[in-house]
């Protein structure tokens, strides 16, 4: 603040106030949503303070049949497919975007940037304008309703072989030199050196990528005909088509909650990683 | 870009490169390529016969109206998500930007609904405005508007409209807050010795300051409502009522995926390709000019 003014920052507050009571009213009224019963959310006005049945709603939608006339599965079992989804596109993702960036900046080789080049276009091609083609080749290669049908067409990352290529380039020259006097081959190198110097950056990535993963919508639509295999953001689409002949509001409420309080807790828990992930890999 | 000092050429290099190149290939490149020449080709209803047709499909698609229609409405999603996002982000952060303590609060306050994925969003903003239960058709009532959007594509554009921008605040709030964050204090300060208040000030030091970013934004935007939006328009209004809410990224998957029409499908893959290209060249163009942080 530059001068004093008392009415200003208390303006300031309550913009600020209001500003966050906006962002968060639409999640508030799904928590009171859930903690209601069913029939309570059938009448007009539905209610804006929550209710006594939150933990029976959560029982019931975690280990119970979950919505009725729907063919979801059991909700703890999608939360797991997501977990699995989400955990395997980060990991991946970052497991083959350090290993590029590191042939490309430590090594020179015959089609160095040919490979640069290949791995740049990638960042043209998102899912979306790809879906149909991706798909048959994903039909063809009998990998429908696998974990690895999934995640391994979303894990080949431009952005991240970017990042990742950025960072190695600031690591000093005299490292690789006096590792090479010590007798440190390229892979000693890598796990040695390389991998400790940019162990923020993997985290960083690590929670932006795992946030991508847990919401990928489109590609599980696709993907996951078995109901075995539906992940928890997909299967909200199934309960709201439900919703319009047995509406079970707090149901719907309580797994649309449940399916956003990972990447929130990630964000929040990892705020400061998650603001360098951002601001690193301008997405 | 290379190393000065680096390890010679030898099989290990391809060996590191080869996960990533395989992956590309397969179900990068390859689908792409297939995207093209599909769309060169017309598919009877049952898969028989298929007929190469070069432009015939854009040809097609150029003089349809529904496509044509979708291409607007998409662009006046898109500008209406930027806006509407980034002015509520520009003035939280402007806000946020003064008070001196609690600006991290705010910060963790604001930046969550990032991680709420669209589709989720989409539910949230569906569960508020349902015509039957919903809170907000109610309230309208009260004032006498009704309020229906599975009837009144206007209303249901509005609502997928204000589900999309709400959770792209959180990522405009951050970017503006770091871009006000790393301006001097040392030009605001003597803008105020000048006699420059707080709106001058904004108007004519902070706002110019960060145009970068806020063109930085503009890009990243867009490209959020033209290709993340599925998911909120899928959960809530597939596209309709009567197409008012198809976006180009929802007319593929109906084409292709429900109407089975894969040249037209491929067609319309081939132009967002484009699109893409387009603008991740405008954003590498001018992503030097950005303020750093």
């Amino acid at each position: 603040m530059v001068e004093n003014r008392p009415l200003l920052s208390i303006l300031a507050h309550i913009v600020l106030l209001l500003g966050v009571a906006i962002v968060a009213l639409p999640v508030w009224i799904t928590f009171v949503g859930a903690s209601h019963e069913a029939e309570r959310m059938l009448q007009t006005p539905i209610p804006m303070l929550p209710g006594d049945q939150f933990f029976v709603n959560l029982r019931q939608t975690l280990w119970g049949s979950g919505l009725e006339g729907t063919n979801t599965a059991p909700v703890w079992m999608m939360l797991m497919n997501s977990m699995v989804m989400a955990l395997m596109i980060a990991i991946g993702k970052i497991a083959i975007s350090l290993l590029s960036a590191f042939a490309i900046v430590y090594f020179k080789f015959p089609f160095r940037m040919g490979f640069f080049w290949m791995i740049f276009i990638t960042l043209m091609l998102p899912v979306e304008v790809r879906i149909l083609p991706t798909f048959e080749v994903i039909a063809d290669l009998g990998m429908l309703n696998s974990y690895w049908g999934l995640t391994v067409p979303l894990i080949a990352s431009a952005t991240a072989t970017f990042m990742f290529r950025q960072v190695f380039l600031t690591i000093p020259d005299e490292m690789l030199e006096s590792a090479r006097i010590d007798g440190a081959g390229p892979m000693r190198f890598f796990w040695d050196i390389v991998i400790p110097l940019s162990r923020t950056n993997i985290a960083a990535l690590f929670v932006i990528l795992f946030i991508y993963g847990w919401n990928q919508y489109l590609w599980p639509l696709l993907i996951t005909t078995d109901t075995d295999m539906m992940t928890i953001v997909v299967s909200i689409k199934q309960m709201l088509e439900a919703a319009e002949q047995s509406p079970q509001w707090n149901i719907i409420m309580m797994t649309a909650l449940l399916a956003m309080i990972p990447p929130i807790f990630v964000v929040i828990a990892m705020q400061k990683l998650f603001v360098q992930g951002l601001t690193e890999t301008d997405k | 870009m290379l190393k000065r000092v680096h390890f010679p050429a030898s099989l290990l290099p391809y060996l590191l490169v080869a996960p990533q190149v395989i992956i590309t290939l397969i179900f990068f490149i390859w689908p792409a390529s297939q995207a093209v020449y599909q769309s060169f080709l017309i598919e009877d209803a049952f898969g028989f016969s298929t007929e190469f047709v070069w432009f015939e499909n854009f040809e097609y698609l150029l003089q349809d109206d529904h496509y044509r229609d979708s291409f607007g409405r998409t662009i006046f999603f898109s500008a209406a998500v930027a806006f509407l996002s980034m002015s509520f982000a520009l003035i939280l952060a402007g806000f946020a930007d003064r008070v001196i303590r609690g600006s991290t609060t705010y910060r963790t306050l604001l930046i969550w609904p990032y991680a709420v994925a669209p589709v989720l969003a989409g539910a949230l903003f569906l569960f508020m405005f349902n015509p039957t239960i919903g809170i907000f058709p109610y309230l309208l009532e009260m004032v006498g508007y009704d309020w229906n959007h599975y009837l009144n594509g206007s209303q249901a554009m509005f609502l997928v409209i204000i589900a999309a921008a709400w959770k792209q605040v959180a990522y405009n709030f951050l970017f503006y807050l770091a871009a006000m964050q790393s301006i001097p204090r040392s030009i605001i300060e003597a803008a105020a010795i000048d006699g420059a208040g707080p709106i001058r000030r904004f108007a004519t030091i902070i706002f110019p300051l960060i145009s970068p970013t806020t063109f930085f934004l503009l890009v990243i935007n867009a490209v959020y409502a033209f290709f993340e939006t599925f998911g909120i328009i899928h959960a809530v209004t597939q596209g309709g009522p009567a197409n008012s809410t198809t976006t180009l990224v929802y007319k593929v998957y109906n084409d292709g995926f429900i109407g089975l029409d894969l040249g037209g499908s491929a067609a319309q893959s081939v132009i967002l390709m484009f699109l893409v290209i387009v603008m991740t060249v405008i954003q590498f163009r001018f992503i030097e000019k950005r303020v750093q942080y």
